[in-house]
């Protein structure tokens, strides 16, 4: 790790204007970096620099900075969010480089996310994922008393683990296949180990991987890249509950869309 | 002149709601499609409200600034929502809930309102836990609850430290549900920039598409607004980068009130600033106080290591000063003992400006595993922004901007002075009075959200029918083009400074003068350097002049340009309220323990603002405070 405070680094950063236009790799050198900064706030002084030269600023996606809103992302050096583990972009300081560094920046790629423009992608194909069917159906008001269905408490913490996704996007961008099956199997996983999410089970699981089919997701082949990058440490077990989760919905279930 | 009608129904507290509920109209199943209804926001309050409207039948437009609606700054909340559920029996009732909050707030919220939340607190628990969301549960199975500052029994529902983003994502399902079925139509990556109004009624909003920087104007017969809070008029704040106060400083210009703007709170535990290029506080959650110890050393000149300094040179001076409450007092009260330790110069850290939060005991006692579960992604976080590890050495901490009491007036049926034109959650001023408690904020919004408004929505429609307005009428069109000469004017300024420049300036002002402590010299120097500010930034902003794509610092410049108005009206609102109260601390009126010393003989009421053009001051309604069921007493935590 860095001990100074102060580094200069060179960022190869991709610059595109809009989806349908060209990018290109642009080299801009960064001088008097603060390592206690963020590798956002480090983009966020270059910018200023950049709009007070009239030159355009670098445009990136980011909100919380707190690695929970999961709006941040982009590949550094290779690797979605950089090289902390378990981290977002956001999360990611300076200190983790080094004076003279070259820093390579592109957005998450996947066939499935098209370049908006810069470091942002669209990620609305995730969204889809979701409606079509990542959800319990609960009408407001009809609940029944909240302690009437124990759960064990170990199946409540699995159910937790799968739903600390933030839907940035990074396990897409790390699968060689560009699968989104860490995300969507989170989801399953999350209301399968639930008795709440019991009733809709098998139309889920069909009806969301027929979402991510069409989406243009790949599919899994076991590379286990996504659990690598998931900033939250979600683990391919839930990828493992989604195939039981298929194969008895293939085999009991029918595949109609669920409302 | 309009008169504050807050419309708080008759008979007794307990009545109130279950009563309003039968008094007010319907709107029944079939006609519902026919009216258009408009939510700008997708948070707790947001997207519980269009879940919710939607699956009722009505037609529901529902925009948000971000590319998501799960990416609404709800999620970012970590340490829980409390309910009376009284699982912990430990006394726990809706009265307690209902005088925790309103002696927590500092006696300067409406009895009613908050009656109704502590009525609602336990349906939001079940609806959530129908939804999936995975909260903490007991080695039975049975639901978990901590206790929170401000309080002396256990009633918060927790997911981990992640509670706000399990709630937001559950309303989030709820939300794509509604989409999936065509019931909602989500508008991604709008930022609303202006709100419609014909013949006194709110119908509509100007929104700007972020993508293609495209102007749009949607009508609707009623609007609301869940578009959350504004601490970052602070710049530093623990807000995300995005919150702003735009959309209901645009309705206050067209008429809606604006309350109590003085009161923000400043959140005890947030990290402390390490960078002086830092863009954003990082908030811990007040959580961490359960089994977190404050204390500073007793000596200033203190130089060694915390592990090193020995309980006797070090001052635990919450639990010494509360002893009832110790850690766990309200936000306000430990936000301020903390400046004043660094004040006098025991403040720790780099910048000397932190206190310890000292977890070595409950280490001891509980264990890492124990401890683990609790607050792990905690832990984690302050890891990776501080890299210390908190299993090792005590974390520090700071006050930081977090979250706005403030915000548009509204009446009983959480509608604003503009008829038609609904608030819900951190944008609207109800329930937390001066001071919010902790795991307050999720309540109150999923309460306004889920159980509130499809009522009081309802009650309206009922009454006023639809707005009969089209997209083509001329107040949508003068409405569009004073959106869009606005946004030339900002570009065509092409001054030297950037506008996270002149925002930094702006948040070091209020900061000083408009924060943790205030005085009247303060307040009138941070009027006027407010004004030159905005003078300066009307004369000196450099903003790309990049309209028709992206353009993340036009956005900005816009919602600075906000923010200069809102600073001075919370000065103003600051310097107007000659008393304490809660999270403004007013010095010329402390009790002899340097406690904040309320004046309800002139203060006893909510402050709402009148905007009365941009030159002129803006006009003060009082609605006065009446409390019928609890006793006005000084707050005390000892």
């Amino acid at each position: 790790m860095n001990t100074h405070n102060s580094i200069n680094i060179t960022l190869k950063i991709w610059r595109q204007k809009g989806p349908d236009q060209p990018g290109r790799l642009e080299t801009i050198v960064v001088n008097d970096v603060d390592t206690h900064n963020s590798f956002i706030e480090m983009l966020d002084h270059l910018n200023n620099q950049l709009i007070l030269e009239g030159r355009e600023p670098i445009e990136f996606d980011n909100d919380c900075r707190e690695g929970i809103c999961g709006t941040c992302g982009a590949v550094v050096n290779g690797v979605p969010h950089g090289p902390g583990k378990k981290m977002t972009l956001c999360q990611l300081h300076m200190r983790e480089f080094n004076d003279g560094d070259t820093i390579f920046v592109e957005p998450f790629r996947a066939r499935a996310f098209k370049v908006i423009k810069d470091l942002m992608i669209d990620r609305t194909p995730l969204e889809k994922i979701i409606q079509a069917g990542g959800y319990i159906s609960a009408k407001t008001g009809g609940a029944p008393e909240a302690n009437s269905i124990p759960i064990a408490q170990e199946t409540a913490e699995e159910a937790m683990d799968a739903a600390a996704c933030i839907g940035c996007g990074a396990c897409v961008a790390s699968c060689p296949n560009a699968s989104a099956m860490l995300f969507v199997s989170g989801k399953v996983s999350q209301l399968a180990l639930l008795p709440q999410g019991q009733p809709e089970a098998k139309k889920r699981v069909l009806s969301m991987l027929k979402q991510m089919d069409s989406c243009g997701f790949g599919n899994c082949s076991n590379h286990r890249a996504c659990e690598n990058a998931c900033p939250k440490g979600i683990s391919i077990s839930h990828i493992a509950r989604f195939n039981r989760e298929f194969i008895k919905a293939s085999i009991f279930g029918k595949s109609e869309n669920i409302r | 002149m309009q008169r504050l009608e807050n419309n708080i129904p008759d008979g007794p507290l307990a009545e109130k709601w279950d009563r309003h509920k039968m008094e007010i109209k319907l709107i029944s199943p079939a006609n519902r499609r026919h009216f258009n209804i408009i939510v700008v926001g997708s948070g707790l309050a947001g997207a519980s409200a269009s879940a919710t409207l939607g699956e009722l039948g009505y037609n529901v437009k529902t925009f948000c600034i971000q590319d998501s609606p799960r990416r609404a700054h709800s999620i970012a909340a970590q340490g829980g929502i409390n309910a009376s559920k009284n699982y912990a029996n430990d006394g726990d009732s809706i009265w307690r809930l209902f005088y925790d909050t309103v002696k927590g707030g500092d006696f300067r919220s409406r009895e009613a309102n908050v009656y109704r939340l502590a009525q609602i607190s336990s349906n939001i628990i079940d609806q959530c836990v129908a939804q999936g969301v995975p909260f903490a549960r007991d080695y039975g199975g049975l639901l978990e609850n901590r206790s929170f500052g401000g309080a002396q029994v256990s009633r918060t529902f927790y997911a981990r430290g992640q509670t706000g983003q399990q709630l937001l994502l559950g309303a989030y399902g709820a939300l794509s549900r509604q989409i999936a079925a065509g019931n909602v139509t989500m508008y991604p990556r709008r930022e609303m920039l202006d709100l419609i109004v014909k013949d006194n009624r709110a119908c509509g909003i100007t929104a700007r598409n972020l993508l293609s920087g495209n102007m749009e104007t949607y009508v609707a017969d009623a609007v609301i607004l869940a578009t959350g809070g504004y601490s970052n008029v602070f710049f530093l704040s623990t807000s995300a980068l995005s919150c702003n106060v735009s959309a209901i400083w645009q309705a206050y210009k067209k008429g809606a009130y604006f309350a109590n703007p003085c009161y923000t709170q400043i959140h005890p535990t947030s990290l402390p600033l390490l960078s002086k290029r830092q863009m954003k506080m990082t908030l811990m959650s007040e959580s961490l106080r359960n089994d977190g110890r404050v204390w500073v050393p007793k000596n200033p000149d203190e130089k060694r290591a915390p592990n090193d300094i020995p309980e006797q040179d070090r001052d635990y001076y919450l639990e010494e000063k509360y002893p009832s409450f110790g850690n766990l007092v309200p936000r306000d009260v430990a936000s301020r003992n903390a400046k004043f330790q660094c004040d006098n110069g025991k403040g720790v850290g780099p910048t000397g400006r932190a206190v310890y939060l000292d977890f070595k005991e409950a280490l001891n006692r509980d264990g890492k595993e124990v401890i683990r579960r609790k607050y792990g992604n905690l832990f984690d976080m302050y890891t990776n922004i501080v890299a210390q590890s908190p299993y090792e050495t005590p974390m520090m901490i700071y006050p930081s901007a977090h979250y706005a009491m403030g915000g548009l007036w509204v009446d009983y049926n959480l509608m604003s002075t503009i008829p038609g034109l609904f608030v819900l959650g951190e944008a609207n001023f109800s329930d937390h009075g001066a001071n919010r408690l902790g795991a307050s904020a999720l309540m109150q919004g999923l309460a306004d959200g889920y159980f509130i408004v499809p009522y009081t929505l309802a009650g309206y429609l009922g009454k006023n029918g639809s707005a009969q307005i089209k997209n083509d009428d001329p107040v949508c069109r003068e409405s569009m083009n004073a959106v869009q000469q606005r946004i030339e004017k900002l570009i065509s300024v092409n001054g030297k400074r950037t506008v996270d420049d002149i925002h930094r300036q702006l948040g070091k002002i209020m900061e000083d003068h408009v924060g943790l402590a205030r005085t009247e010299t303060g307040l009138k120097s941070a009027i006027s350097r407010i004004r030159e500010l905005r003078g300066e930034f009307w004369s000196n902003v450099k903003v790309p002049a990049t309209t028709d794509s992206y353009c993340l610092n036009l956005q900005k410049a816009g919602r600075l340009a906000d923010y200069l108005e809102l600073g001075e009206l919370m000065a103003l609102d600051a310097l107007n309220r000659g008393e304490s109260c809660g999270a403004h601390l007013r010095e010329e009126s402390e009790s002899k323990e340097g406690e904040a010393l309320r004046d309800d003989e002139n203060f006893c009421h909510v402050s709402a603002w009148e905007y009365t053009g941009d030159e002129t001051a803006p006009s003060l309604h009082k609605e006065p405070l009446v409390f019928e069921n609890i006793l006005l007493s000084q707050r005390s935590y000892k």
